[in-house]
């Protein structure tokens, strides 16, 4: 699924990267806890957070996470979005509750990692 | 120490949330420049990342310094905080001491130590209670 599909299945808003929206994502994360997300370690793919502060971008540089979905219609500051587009990292806004947006990307065939061993 | 080793260190602020993070950003970008391959740079960058803002949110900053020769990857994280009374529990996933107020900045899972221990081949921890922690951990390269 590439970012621009999941934008439009998520009715979502580009806040940085529409440019890179013809890129392929391969699996999906949901979670506000960053150690969540940073024991999940998969290639492009997409996180979607509660959580809108700096350490969500830098999560994201550590892991090569290329898109961030910013859920119940959180707008990042001027810093995230500074650095996100520094780290070539696509964020998107979309006023859908974490449950709901993973949901629909689900539903559409995406997926998470391995479970947690 | 080989000859061959690059050395490099941090300092890290202990006042600043915004700014955890940085010598873990720049050692990933000094990383992928040598070459070193993907799965090793992210292993290690997930691994100091979760040290430093341990450093951060647990010690009041410190400094790191990272030695990486051609055949494996050194860091040891070194702070003068509170230290860890009991490492075995500290280990334990979902084990954590840190207040709400950090877990509403999305840290305070209990997962950092765990995951350091998941993403590298050696972790040691040293800590003497009132006089501070050293975390050492190695990736190996080949
Ligand atoms: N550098 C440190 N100095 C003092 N205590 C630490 C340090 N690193 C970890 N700890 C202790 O170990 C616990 C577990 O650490 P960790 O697994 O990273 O979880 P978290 O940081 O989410 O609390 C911390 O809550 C803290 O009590
Ligand atoms: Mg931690």
């Amino acid at each position: 699924m590439t970012i621009e599909e999941i934008r439009q299945t998520l009715g979502a808003k580009y806040i940085v990267g529409e440019e890179w929206g013809h890129r392929e994502v391969h699996s999906a994360c949901g979670s506000d806890m960053m150690s969540d997300v940073l024991a999940f370690m998969k290639d492009q793919s997409v996180l979607l957070t509660g959580l809108c502060n700096l350490q969500v971008i830098r999560t994201c540089e550590m892991m090569d996470i290329i898109c961030v979905v910013l859920v119940r219609g959180k707008q990042p500051d001027e810093a995230m979005i500074q650095m996100a587009k520094e780290k070539g990292i696509t964020i998107l806004s979309t006023g859908h509750r974490m449950f709901s947006a993973c949901g629909m990307l689900y539903e559409k065939g995406l997926r998470g990692g391995p479970d947690y061993k | 120490m080989n000859k061959d080793s690059i050395v490099l260190t941090y300092d890290v602020p202990g006042d600043d949330f915004t700014r955890a993070g940085e010598a873990s950003s720049n050692l990933k970008s000094y990383l992928k420049q040598m070459g070193i391959p993907p799965e090793i740079v992210r292993k290690v960058a997930i691994a100091m990342y979760e040290g430093e803002i341990n450093m951060v949110i647990h010690a009041g900053g410190g400094e790191i310094e990272v030695v990486i020769s051609p055949e494996e990857i050194n860091m040891k994280l070194t702070d003068h905080g509170p230290g860890i009374e009991d490492i075995e529990l500290a280990m334990q996933a979902g084990y954590s001491t840190a207040p709400d107020n950090i877990r509403n900045l999305g840290f305070g899972a209990g997962m950092g130590l765990p995951n350091m221990k998941k993403y590298t081949d050696e972790l040691k921890i040293d800590s003497t209670v009132g006089l501070g922690t050293t975390v050492t951990m190695k990736v190996k390269i080949q």
